[in-house]
């Protein structure tokens, strides 16, 4: 069985529960996905599937090296592929199609996703540093303060938390309700918010317990 | 953006009737007491309408015993039964928020009539 799909988020919206509660979900278009290779254990070292995204992309703008890959599975080509772990008896070959609908209502799933870009931000927005006061004659705003001691060791110790690019960074959120699953239209409604901007590619998975962990 | 607005659109309750600020409504909402249920109105002077789609939203004022009493409820909420129009009015804004400095007479706002 595959406990993931890709998929493109759409945005944030809202829907009413049936007392009237409403509750904040982002839409995500989930698949539907082509199997695009079975990755094994003896080939490659560990068992997975990777998975396209399918959508309208020109042969011409792949690499020939792409094209290939995508003639070998027999399939059209994915313009975003993505994997995903699966156990060692998992009997999918390329060409099986993913649908959102290997998830269910009330399910719990982690997404990961590309965080959007901050750029170069300070300390007080990178890290949550206090920051001082604005007012009353202080000369110390948003300055990160000391990093560390003098003389012993004459050096900034590494891994010191300082200012720099922030977001853009692969994010993991676990522990999300799916709320809704439109299978007709492939779109899965997500409690919360997901890393990424609107359009970004995402990757859902059941929930990665004890249970459903693929044997390594 | 369009897909979102897709999604949305099966959200939306059909049954709304046009109405606007400066219009007066009564709102029938659905209360839950224990496990009986029951309709309760609201009736009141609209005072904004905010937000779009799904999240879009209304302020319903009235004057309760010579106290101010304002509620607001999403358009397109399944608590509310349905949304009656008593009257519509005449205002030049979209926002009414100036009448709650105003009390009584100049509290007033004349009836559209369309003949």
């Amino acid at each position: 069985m595959i406990n993931g799909i890709l998929g493109r988020k759409v945005g944030m919206t809202q829907i009413f529960a049936a007392d009237g509660t409403v509750i904040p979900v982002t839409v995500v278009e989930a698949g539907p996905c082509l199997v695009v290779q079975r990755k094994t254990k003896e080939n490659d070292g560990y068992d997975a599937v990777q998975l396209g995204l399918v959508g309208r992309v020109s042969p011409r703008r792949l690499s020939k090296a792409l094209r290939g890959h995508f003639e070998k599975a027999g399939v059209p080509p994915a313009r975003s592929l993505g994997e995903v772990r699966c156990d060692v008896q998992d009997a999918v070959a390329p060409g099986d199609k993913v649908l959102c609908d290997i998830f269910a209502a009330d399910e719990t799933v982690d997404v990961i996703g590309l965080s959007k870009g901050k750029g170069f931000q300070g300390v007080v927005k990178r890290h949550g540093f206090g920051g001082g006061v604005a007012t009353h004659g202080s000369m110390f705003h948003r300055a990160p303060g000391s990093i560390g001691p003098s003389a012993f060791p004459s050096r900034v110790y590494p891994g010191t938390r300082s200012s720099g690019r922030m977001g853009g960074k692969q994010t993991t959120v676990k522990n999300l309700e799916v709320v809704k699953v439109d299978a007709e239209n492939h779109l899965l409604y997500i409690r919360g918010a997901v890393p990424g901007a609107r359009n970004s590619l995402v990757k859902i998975l059941k929930k990665q317990g004890a249970a459903s962990a693929p044997a390594a | 953006m369009d897909k979102l607005i897709e999604a949305e659109r099966h959200a939306l309750r059909g049954d709304v009737p046009p109405f606007a600020p400066g219009d007066t409504v009564k709102v029938h909402v659905k209360v839950r007491e224990g496990e009986k249920e029951r309709i309760q109105v609201f009736q009141g002077l609209v005072i904004a309408r905010k937000g779009g789609g799904v999240r879009e939203t209304f302020t319903v004022r009235k004057v309760s015993q010579g106290i101010g009493v304002e509620r607001t409820f999403p358009v397109h909420s399944p608590v509310l039964e349905r949304i009656e129009v008593e009257r519509h009015g005449i205002v030049r804004r979209a926002k009414l928020y100036y009448l709650r400095q105003l009390r009584g007479k100049a509290a007033r706002i004349a009836e559209r009539r369309d003949n």
